[in-house]
């Protein structure tokens, strides 16, 4: 794991938790949507908290194919959790919303979960298609530098 | 009816996400480190052989299922009740989707990171 990998993972884990919330919050601007009007759903974009939602999840996407191209999904997922922990904290010290014990706790397993996965190895199965790529990342470290 | 229209949109979450999860993994996976494709070849070269990647489109799809499937659960149920049940769900059944259809190496520290960070979503959301 390069400096880069881990601020690919950092992409994921900040576009994907500040985008989530704003889409939230359109979505309840937005208001109740019936089956009856499914256009409603997609007008729901025209909302300025959902088209920035969704620029961020955008953002989201591109950062979380980058890091699935060199690790597995089992890893990508549990150490790009981190974005929950952070969202309780921006409501904690910057909203200041009382954050109860079992969300401490909370917090508490998704930090030993991160770090229980980050120990380990990011790739266990190597597809033979992706091979040389890879091989050819890893032999030339000065190109990695640029 | 509207708890049962909450769980239907959360399953559907879970059952879309999972399967777009696995066919994107796959699909990166085919395409090779995206960094050294880059350097190598050019960001063209990169979106090319994503772009035309058919488990990435495939992916997509199901992607695309999984959002508009939350976008209707939000606006049908509580984001307290619908984003932590299919996030928690999802990183469970991600690991189990990732040991039989991507040979993916779930050993005991893979299995506790996911329950943990399952876990973990639950409470926050309580």
């Amino acid at each position: 794991m390069t400096f880069r990998k881990y601020l690919v993972l950092a992409g994921v884990t900040l576009c994907a938790s500040i985008g989530d919330s704003l889409l939230s919050r359109g979505m309840k601007q937005v208001g109740s949507i019936s089956l009856n009007h499914l256009s409603d759903v997609i007008l729901a974009v025209l909302n300025p908290s959902v088209a920035v939602g969704i620029l961020l999840l955008l953002g989201f996407f591109a950062s979380y194919m980058t890091a699935l191209s060199w690790a597995d999904l089992t890893y990508v997922l549990p150490a790009t959790s981190l974005g929950y922990v952070l969202l309780t904290l921006i409501a904690k010290f910057y909203l200041h919303e009382a954050v109860t014990t079992s969300r401490w706790i909370g917090i508490l397993l998704i930090s030993a979960g991160v770090g229980f996965v980050t120990q380990g190895p990011a790739l266990t199965h190597h597809p033979p298609k992706a091979q040389p790529h890879k091989a050819e990342y890893e032999t030339a470290p000065a190109r990695n530098q640029q | 009816m509207k708890q049962a229209y909450a769980w239907s949109a959360i399953a559907a979450i879970v059952l879309a996400s999972t399967t777009g999860d696995v066919l994107l993994s796959r699909a990166m996976k085919q395409v090779g480190d995206v960094g050294a494709l880059w350097r190598q070849s050019g960001l063209w070269t990169v979106l090319a052989r994503v772009l035309r990647n058919p488990n990435f489109l495939l992916g997509v799809l199901a992607m695309t299922i999984a959002f508009y499937s939350l976008l209707f659960g939000l606006s049908w149920g509580d984001v307290s009740l619908i984003a932590p049940a299919s996030a928690s769900l999802t990183f469970v059944t991600n690991a189990v989707a990732a040991k039989f259809f991507l040979h993916e190496r779930v050993d005991h520290r893979r299995w506790m990171a996911a329950v943990l960070v399952a876990g973990g979503v639950v409470l926050l959301a309580a």
